[in-house]
């Protein structure tokens, strides 16, 4: 069914008179606006959870991407001509901004949280760290790996990829969840609306009857129950929105240091992208209404 | 003005009108009468296009009704005012917003329509002091006048009343007679579908009416026994 451009303005524009020839009150219109308003409510969540989701990935991925940490694995005796070897291969390594060489202070401060404060370095097989900047554009791994085994035995280098990628994935694949659930949400919001417009014309079938009987058309009468069916929409999402906003705001924050969990909500822009939902839960409305009307029309004298 | 020819209609079962020609010339006052189960109501109905004839062809207006569009049909509905026996409302409005239900729906608000008109047409089916009942509130006798109101509000070419004195007494039944006599007497046609013979009898001696007769899934034109 398509909607006419013609009727679609006529819908819009709203008629006080057309809209009384429906029963004003009824079972429907209260399941409408409260499903309309949870599924809004849910929806929020949804979104939030995905946005937050494409945050999470954004930064892993913008704080591994520039990083990269090569050890040196070699007897102590080595660690110095093995450590000055790599960073001169990395002073010439395009893609490369800066290298250097972890001092024990903060090698120590590195492994403090497992051994403790008094770790004696020299007296360990620990590997000397070195700590690598790269541009944006970032550099050839493959490439620096041949030219390291190849000058510098001992090194080996963590380019982070084999963390950055699962967990980059992980929260794409959760911001993807989140779209896909609010999509599905919609989709419910559609298939709850069309069954309440199918229940509704059911319930109005004398209503319809006379208005066929005294001249009106087909849009005239689907109207009737699309302005209602819309506005009903539209009401109960607003407020699910509203709700969801407040329970968003009230969420824990971790302050300084923002987890997944504590950091689910909305940023910036952000916030405006759940208040597209009561125009999205309208529009289904509209669509879903206008497609159960003409559908139950069509089958009447 | 609302013709029909060779028309034929059945229902699942068999056929219940067969071969049937008729005319309602513009003006003309018609009775259409016949058992109960003959098809008065069928035939009515193929009247203002809420059936299609299996076979033949109703023009309305001039216009084949199967080549008209729903939207077509439902236009062309306004141009002929129909009451029912078993007439209905919309029981959440009040019967003055039921009698101006035809110009909500054709686009000309009630209060395009003088108010006083309003009046004037309540007033003229007597039901000037029920404007603001509800139709559950209504006797039977009432609201076949204001189904009456309701056909006429958008000043239609053709009335078509369907046992319009089934529900009401014989003083109720001589009034919706003499409105719908008077009507004819403004130029509209009129078709009354009834089995009630003293009706046809006294429209008689008030206006020059022709007679149809179902029998036999045909219609005939009855002779002056009526």
């Amino acid at each position: 069914m398509m909607l006419k451009l013609a009727n679609l303005r006529g819908l819009l524009a709203g008629d006080r008179q057309a809209d009384r020839v429906v029963p004003p009150t009824g079972f429907t219109a209260q399941l409408t606006l409260f499903v309309s308003g949870a599924m809004a409510f849910l929806a929020v969540f949804a979104l939030a959870l995905s946005l937050a989701s494409g945050r999470l990935a954004d930064r892993w991925g913008d704080e591994l991407t520039g990083t990269a940490t090569i050890r040196i694995v070699a007897p102590a005796d080595q660690h110095a001509i093995q450590t000055a070897a790599a960073l001169e291969v990395l002073s010439t390594t395009p893609g490369i901004i800066s290298a250097r060489a972890l001092s024990d202070e903060e090698q120590q401060a590195l492994l403090a949280p497992w051994f403790g404060q008094d770790l004696p370095l020299d007296t360990l097989p620990v590997p000397r760290l070195i700590e690598i900047e790269a541009s944006a554009q970032g550099f050839e791994p493959t490439g620096l790996r041949l030219r390291l085994a190849a000058e510098v035995p001992g090194a080996v280098l963590d380019d982070h990829g084999r963390w950055r990628a699962p967990l980059v994935s992980a929260a794409q694949r959760l911001r993807l969840l989140g779209w896909s659930v609010a999509a599905l949400i919609i989709g419910a919001v559609a298939a709850m609306v069309t069954l309440a417009a199918n229940a509704a014309l059911a319930a109005n079938a004398q209503v319809i009857a006379v208005l066929r009987l005294v001249g009106a058309t087909d849009s005239y009468i689907a109207n009737a129950f699309v302005r209602r069916f819309t506005l009903r929409a539209l009401a109960g999402s607003a407020v699910g929105v509203v709700i969801g906003l407040l329970v968003v705001l009230l969420l824990p924050s971790a302050g300084e240091t923002p987890g997944f969990l504590t950091g689910l909500g909305f940023q910036g822009a952000g916030w405006f992208v759940p208040l597209l939902l009561p125009l999205i839960c309208g529009a289904v409305a509209l669509f879903a209404t206008a497609y159960a009307a003409r559908r139950a029309l069509r089958t009447l004298t | 003005m609302i013709e029909l020819e060779n028309v034929a209609y059945s229902y699942g079962g068999g056929e219940l009108l067969s071969d049937i020609s008729v005319k309602l010339a513009p003006g003309s006052f018609h009775f259409l009468t016949g058992p109960s189960g003959a098809g008065k109501t069928t035939f009515l109905k193929l009247c203002y296009g809420a059936l299609l004839p299996t076979a033949g062809q109703v023009r309305l207006f001039n216009r084949d009704v199967r080549s008209l569009e729903r939207d077509d049909i439902a236009k062309m509905r306004r141009r002929v005012g129909v009451v029912h026996q078993d007439v209905q409302f919309l029981d959440h409005l009040a019967v003055s917003d039921n009698i101006a239900l035809p110009l909500m729906v054709s686009g000309r608000h009630a209060h395009t329509m003088a108010g006083n008109d309003l009046i004037e047409l309540m007033a003229w089916v007597g039901l000037t002091n029920r404007a603001e009942a509800l139709p559950p509130e209504l006797s039977g006798g009432e609201r076949q006048r204001a189904a009456l109101a309701r056909a006429i509000i958008v000043s239609p070419d053709v009335v078509l009343a369907d046992e319009p004195t089934g529900n009401v007494d014989w003083d109720m039944s001589q009034r919706l007679l003499t409105l719908l006599v008077e009507l004819n007497k403004m130029g509209k046609t009129v078709l009354i579908a009834t089995h009630d013979l003293s009706l046809i009898r006294a429209a008689k001696a008030q206006v020059q009416a022709r007679v149809l007769r179902i029998s036999n899934r045909r219609v005939q034109l009855a002779g002056a026994d009526l």
